[in-house]
């Protein structure tokens, strides 16, 4: 399906001190049939508006939760926002079907590498795994949930593979806007980025 | 009474009362029993500074009486008043009604004829609005089952004396002679009224016609009235306005043969509502509390100690019976009416006394030839004695019989009547107040708020706050606004002078109350840290603050940064003004620290911006994580 609309709900308390998020926001933002929206600069009071929230969340087809890992969740913005705009009765429950249908994943930068991030590893599970609360919150609203997009290893990452990350970053949303995004494929890998050229489409 | 005369009574009535009151408080006795006291030192029967011209005194300022029911009407919301009808039909009726039969059958036992009888039954049967209400208040007893009780029969009373004025003439064609104009319509003791030559159905629908005036001027006009004067900006210009409508309806009743205390206490009611009505009170409260004083005094200089000294045994066995009887009847009447034990003994001795009315009653008796004058004085002396016994007997009763027999029971106050009082106070509710006032509202903590702009008062209240006028300075403006049951207020007022001589008031009378105080800038803000405010807002500071974090932002910042900026400075700041409020008095450590804590700001914030030294945000910082995987890489 083309002209997916696209809604990035962006999240870092300290962009200026970010290396790889800086870099991935500065590819997207722009993009048209993309709303880049970045909660911590709108509600730096944690103030969220609900009803502008829910609307802008009707308006898109594809949400991505764009964040870095911290201690292996969302930073806390939203979380909050999570807990004060998913309400019962419009995301979930008997009467709450407003998000049925739409399609979301995460796009997230971690510090350690994908070999930490195994049941061998440091982390002891893969970021996948880690993300079922946001997987199963998502499952409840009715919403088809994919694997996320992970930059790993952004601790002494070099500037080169950051912006090859953010230009990977910027082709696979151009491709979800023009329905070019092979979801059954998708699927099967534990990122979306694990072998992009496999999952994009002509 | 001339000037240089005026004046020597004047101060003759001062000196007796600011000397025996405070003793007599000491003591415990209350003020009542100070100013009787003193009244029988000065009067002509004691050292004799005042003579017989007592009683002209006492007529005069039984217009304290009229006052006080006012006051009591104000307080009392329509809503209020109609809920106590059972208890002032009910227990007011019977309490009359049977203390009178009592009383009469007593006379006629000692050898009155039966009209006479009845006529000292009626005036007997009634008590002493000043003495009972006051003593109550004072015990803080007013909201309590007893006060509430008491009340409802005193202003039951109050009505009865308009039939009793009318059934004494009747009594007296039944008995010797019939003196007086004897044309049916009655005489108060101020003059003729205007109804008395009317048939009976005229007089009623007179009556009636200014009552509903009353009540319609008091809903409708009044409002308008006293907003106007209320512009003028001249509080004496207020105060005359009160004393007008009270003197005007108390005249007015007379006129129609109400009487006045009835009149005023409606017009009180009928102004419950109003948004003046915590002026009128505080305006009216201190007339009537010296006029009270000045009734109090004239009635211990009246009591004739001649007559007493002639026949103590006659005299003390009247005023035993009269408490007996009254007590007995009152206690009765309690247990009907499920009143607990210390509920009924405060209410029964409260109430077991003679009233003022009586001097009003066997004057009027004794014209129309009911009674005799040798079977009035002595009955007077007694009501006089009764009347000064009562505060005695309130205090034994508190002192010695409750704490012994009395059921320990709480003194419970109706929780209705908590939820009227607002557990928040606002003072001013200008440009600060009033956002303070609307989130509160809007999160429904319910305020009383007051304001001194008149013009500000009637545009609030056409937007829906019950807003106050009245200075919010002045004690018993506080008090009227239930700063006794209030939980904290917020002083919101604009000036910083007023708003310390608040804080001290407060402190001083309501030391329960939390003080929220406005501070125009710093130095006011040691000030209230100084005076014992830990509750102090800087006005233009979070503003400021505010405008900093935009600006930040517009220059580029992240918001969520500036916004942490704009936090950790207000903390710093708040901290650092509670620091210097306690060193300012020494300058040089002053200055120091003042130095030292803006340094300290500075540095921080500028580490901070340039990611050095100890960061506040270190758990967002990655550098340290960084190093440590560069060095296993």
């Amino acid at each position: 399906m083309p002209n997916q609309r696209i809604l990035i709900l962006f999240a870092h308390p300290a962009l200026e001190k970010s290396r790889v998020n800086r870099v991935l926001v500065r590819y997207v933002q722009d993009l048209p049939g993309i709303t880049f929206h970045d909660l911590y600069e709108a509600y730096p009071g944690f103030d969220i508006d609900i009803s502008f929230e829910q609307k802008l969340l009707a308006e898109h087809d594809i949400i991505v939760f764009q964040h870095p890992l911290f201690w292996y969740s969302t930073p806390a913005i939203l979380k909050e926002w999570q807990d004060l705009v998913l309400e019962h009765g419009w995301a979930y429950g008997k009467e709450g079907d407003a998000l049925r249908g739409k399609t979301m994943f995460n796009a997230i930068s971690a510090g350690g590498g994908e070999a930490a991030y195994h049941r061998k590893g440091l982390n002891r599970f893969t970021v996948r795994e880690l993300l079922v609360p946001i997987e199963q919150t998502a499952r409840l609203c009715g919403i088809d949930y994919l694997p996320p997009f992970v930059v790993h290893g952004t601790h002494g990452m070099t500037t080169d593979a950051i912006h090859n990350h953010a230009l990977d970053y910027k082709r696979l949303l151009e491709a979800f806007r023009d329905g070019r995004v092979d979801i059954e494929a998708s699927r099967q890998h534990p990122r979306l980025n694990s072998r992009l050229d496999a999952i994009l489409t002509e | 009474m001339h000037g240089q005369e005026f004046f020597y009574q004047a101060f003759v009535y001062l000196t007796a009362a600011v000397v025996s009151v405070p003793i007599a408080k000491r003591l415990g006795l209350g003020s009542v029993l100070g100013y009787l006291v003193a009244g029988m030192v000065i009067g002509p029967f004691g050292i004799g500074l005042i003579g017989e011209e007592g009683q002209d005194v006492m007529h005069f300022a039984e217009f304290g009486v009229v006052m006080m029911l006012f006051l009591i009407g104000l307080e009392l919301q329509p809503s209020r008043l109609w809920r106590l009808r059972g208890q002032l039909l009910g227990l007011g009726g019977l309490q009359v009604g049977l203390s009178t039969a009592a009383i009469a059958a007593v006379g006629l036992f000692c050898g009155l004829a039966w009209p006479a009888a009845v006529a000292v039954g009626m005036t007997l049967a009634l008590s002493s609005t000043a003495f009972v209400l006051q003593i109550l208040a004072e015990k803080n007893l007013g909201r309590t089952d007893a006060g509430q009780s008491a009340f409802s029969v005193l202003l039951f009373q109050d009505i009865a004396v308009i039939p009793m004025l009318a059934l004494l003439p009747l009594l007296a064609s039944g008995a010797v002679q019939h003196h007086g104009d004897g044309t049916g319509g009655h005489t108060t003791a101020e003059g003729v009224t205007w109804v008395a030559g009317l048939p009976g159905w005229a007089q009623t629908l007179v009556v009636l016609a200014v009552v509903a005036g009353i009540v319609l001027a008091g809903r409708f006009l009044a409002r308008h009235v006293l907003r106007f004067i209320a512009r003028t900006r001249l509080p004496e210009i207020f105060t005359a306005a009160a004393l007008m409508l009270v003197i005007g309806v108390a005249l007015l009743m007379n006129k129609i043969g109400l009487s006045p205390a009835l009149g005023t206490f409606i017009a009180g009611v009928v102004l419950a509502d109003n948004e003046y009505r915590h002026e009128l009170e505080s305006d009216i409260e201190p007339f009537k509390g010296l006029l009270l004083a000045v009734f109090f005094i004239a009635v211990g200089a009246s009591i004739d100690f001649d007559l007493v000294l002639t026949n103590p045994g006659t005299i003390a066995g009247l005023v035993g019976m009269l408490f007996v009887v009254k007590f007995v009847i009152l206690f009765i009447l309690g247990r009907v009416f499920k009143m607990g034990m210390d509920q009924n003994l405060i209410f029964a001795f409260a109430l077991a006394q003679g009233g003022e009315f009586a001097y009003v009653l066997f004057s009027f008796a004794t014209q129309s030839g009911v009674i005799s004058r040798e079977t009035a004085n002595p009955l007077i002396a007694v009501v006089a004695i009764s009347m000064a016994l009562t505060p005695v007997f309130m205090a034994v009763n508190e002192k010695i019989l409750l704490p012994r027999i009395g059921t320990k029971e709480k003194v419970d106050r109706d929780p209705d009547e908590i939820a009227e009082e607002n557990p928040v106070i606002i003072a001013g509710f200008g440009r600060f107040g009033n956002i303070v006032g609307r989130l509160l509202a809007a999160q429904e903590v319910k305020t009383t708020v007051l304001e001194y702009d008149s013009d500000h008062v009637e545009v609030l209240r056409r937007l829906g706050f019950k807003v106050y006028y009245g200075d919010a300075s002045r004690y018993d403006l506080l008090c009227a606004a239930g700063a006794e049951r209030a939980r904290l207020i917020v002083l919101a007022l604009d000036d910083d002078n007023k708003i310390l001589e608040m804080v001290r008031t407060i402190q001083k009378h309501f030391p329960h109350l939390t003080i929220m105080a406005r501070a125009s800038d710093r130095p006011q803000a040691y000030e209230l840290l100084d005076a014992g405010v830990t509750h102090v807002y800087r006005e233009t500071f979070d503003t400021s603050l505010q405008m900093a974090v935009d600006t930040l932002r517009l220059v580029g910042a992240r918001a969520y940064q500036a916004h942490r900026a704009a936090k950790y400075f207000r903390r710093h700041d708040e901290e650092s003004v509670h620091e210097l409020a306690e060193m300012r008095h020494d300058k040089k450590a002053y200055i120091t620290a003042a130095r030292k804590r803006i340094q300290d700001l500075e540095q921080t914030l500028l580490e901070e911006k340039q990611d050095k030294g100890e960061s506040r945000d270190a758990g967002w910082d990655t550098d340290s994580l960084q190093e440590e995987f560069a060095k296993e890489v």
